[in-house]
């Protein structure tokens, strides 16, 4: 099964016209790139709101993981045929595919969001307000910042989760790289799916690393705890090189 | 290769199922037959476990009713790969089949497409001890469909008619049918057809149903009997080239229950019966949720045939 699947997808006639694996990629990209745009301007102001105000935690995250039980696949069907009598065009699918992973995205993005500045040092919060920042400084000056190491991990997350749910719009024809596996599940050719599905799963990696080099960029390194070494900066002096990157909480050290 | 092998363990897991089945009925149920010469004056009427099926049985069953015949009914037994063997074995003694799906059972290389070959190739690929009886022209097969509206304004009635419009319509289907030979390169070989496009949706299912009424696809595969196509007013293109082997209605009966009765009894039922009253009778099961013995009586009555 292994070597058909390798010679699928070392078989060029695979790799040309408009069912070729670049076109099934970009289609499969440009659904998920709109998807989890479309996410995060729900999920990170609604996020920052909640995070800096304290207020509708409790509904809000209820909500939030609520939505991620509801199974993406069912929800797409149903908003399938509500909406196709009322758009008799392929909007009645693409708008249900895209509804249905952003409501699979949404949950990852707020929770890290909100959860993130919710969970900033409040020495930090103080010392803010205490030279005399306004609430608004105070969330875009040292909250989202700090917040930025949570947020990064709801935004790999969703993304993950959409690269490989992004499939389930072949099923309701459109394209993407689901079309190998919902056609290769069809017409049984096992290799075309699997070839498909390995796919699926190389796009989600090469996302996660590429956020996750935009992660290291933006996140403060007084926060992750990476330094440069240098003659006067002895390894010994900062932190542990290379932290994970993810603890939202940890305080600036002295360099 | 492991599919093979899961094959097969599934295949003796069916088996063992089927005759510990078989044998559990035969013990707890008195009334039937457990060996097929015992009470050879009853016939047992069994059905496969989808609605159409059912009706078609009880059509069976209360037709021979009529004739003063001692009937069983032993509905919903499960697939062909179960009530073939139950069949053989005499637990049931005839079965509404449908004769393309029937002779691939038997014959995995039969190439016949029309209704008399099929039904010929059927008749020469039976096993000893089982027979079919005439065979009715009420099909069950793939089909290409249109709304009302698109057969009316272009004048469809035929797959062929589709030449002159297929280049600005949109073809929907399951997605295996844009590979398959009866699908969309059938469509192309045998009647020249080029769609705009081909869209993959599901087996016949709601998003195609949904598609073709919404005006997503102008043209979809549906089964010829389906309920949506009543529902909805949908068209069945006629399929004169034969691109989808035929599917007709037929009784699968014991060799040793045929008597001229019993021919004579489900012949004429057959002859009664064609494709738009069997969808009609499938929309009564699915749709209007009505029993299995009331439609049949109602049509039996109909065709004075009860």
């Amino acid at each position: 099964m292994i070597d058909l699947m390798l010679a699928w997808l070392t078989d060029p006639a695979n790799w040309t016209g408009s069912d070729g694996v670049p076109v099934r990629t970009l289609e499969h990209v440009v659904y998920s790139l709109v998807t989890l745009a479309v996410a995060c301007a729900i999920a990170v102001p609604a996020g920052l709101w909640i995070g800096h105000t304290g207020r509708g935690t409790f509904i809000v995250a209820g909500i939030a993981n609520g939505l991620r039980a509801l199974p993406t696949l069912g929800l797409l069907v149903l908003f399938v045929l509500i909406i196709a009598p009322l758009i008799g065009n392929d909007l009645a699918f693409v708008i249900p595919s895209l509804v249905a992973l952003v409501v699979l995205g949404v949950p990852p993005v707020l929770s890290g969001t909100y959860a993130g500045i919710q969970n900033v040092d409040p020495a930090a919060r103080d010392a803010a307000y205490g030279v005399g920042m306004s609430g608004r400084q105070v969330l875009w000056r040292v909250e989202l910042p700090c917040a930025l190491p949570l947020m990064f991990s709801g935004l790999r997350s969703a993304t993950l989760q959409i690269i490989a749910t992004a499939t389930i719009a072949a099923y309701v024809s459109l394209g993407g790289l689901g079309r190998y596996i919902i056609d290769g599940q069809a017409t049984h050719d096992f290799p075309q799916m699997l070839a498909g599905a390995v796919l699926v799963a190389v796009l989600a990696l090469l996302a996660d690393l590429l956020i996750a080099g935009v992660q290291r960029i933006t996140v403060s390194r007084g926060l992750t705890g990476r330094y440069r070494r240098t003659a006067a900066d002895p390894p010994s002096a900062g932190p542990v090189a290379g932290g994970a990157g993810s603890e939202g909480d940890r305080v600036l050290d002295p360099v | 290769m492991k599919r093979t092998r899961l094959a097969v363990v599934a295949g003796l897991v069916g088996a063992a199922l089927t005759l510990a089945g078989c044998g559990g009925s035969d013990a707890l149920a008195p009334d039937t037959s457990s060996a097929p010469p015992a009470d050879a004056g009853t016939i047992v009427v069994g059905s496969a476990n989808f609605p159409e099926n059912v009706v078609l049985a009880e059509i069976y069953a209360q037709a021979l009713q009529g004739k003063g015949l001692n009937v069983q009914t032993r509905l919903n037994i499960g697939s062909r790969e179960t009530y073939i063997p139950s069949l053989e074995d005499g637990s049931i003694s005839v079965i509404p089949e449908y004769t393309g799906v029937l002779l691939q059972y038997f014959d995995k290389n039969a190439t016949a497409v029309d209704p008399e070959g099929v039904y010929t190739a059927l008749k020469a690929a039976l096993p000893e001890g089982l027979s079919v009886l005439d065979m009715s022209s009420a099909e069950d097969k793939d089909a290409v469909v249109v709304t009302k509206e698109t057969a009316e304004k272009d004048h469809l009635t035929t797959i062929a008619d589709l030449a002159p419009y297929a280049s600005q319509m949109v073809l929907g289907g399951p997605p295996e049918w844009k590979t398959r030979e009866t699908g969309v390169p059938g469509l192309k070989k045998v009647y020249g057809l080029n769609f705009k496009s081909f869209k993959p949706l599901d087996v016949a299912g709601p998003l195609t149903v949904q598609a073709l009424k919404s005006g997503i696809v102008q043209a979809a595969n549906l089964f010829t009997t389906q309920s949506a196509i009543a529902e909805n007013d949908f068209v069945v293109l006629q399929d004169p080239k034969n691109l989808f082997a035929a599917q007709n209605v037929v009784p699968l009966i014991r060799t040793d229950k045929v008597d001229d009765t019993v021919t004579s009894t489900l012949n004429a039922v057959s002859a009664a019966l064609d494709t738009e009253q069997l969808a009609d009778l499938v929309k009564q099961a699915e749709v209007d949720k009505t029993d299995p013995a009331t439609i049949a009586k109602n049509w039996l009555a109909s065709k004075n045939l009860g």
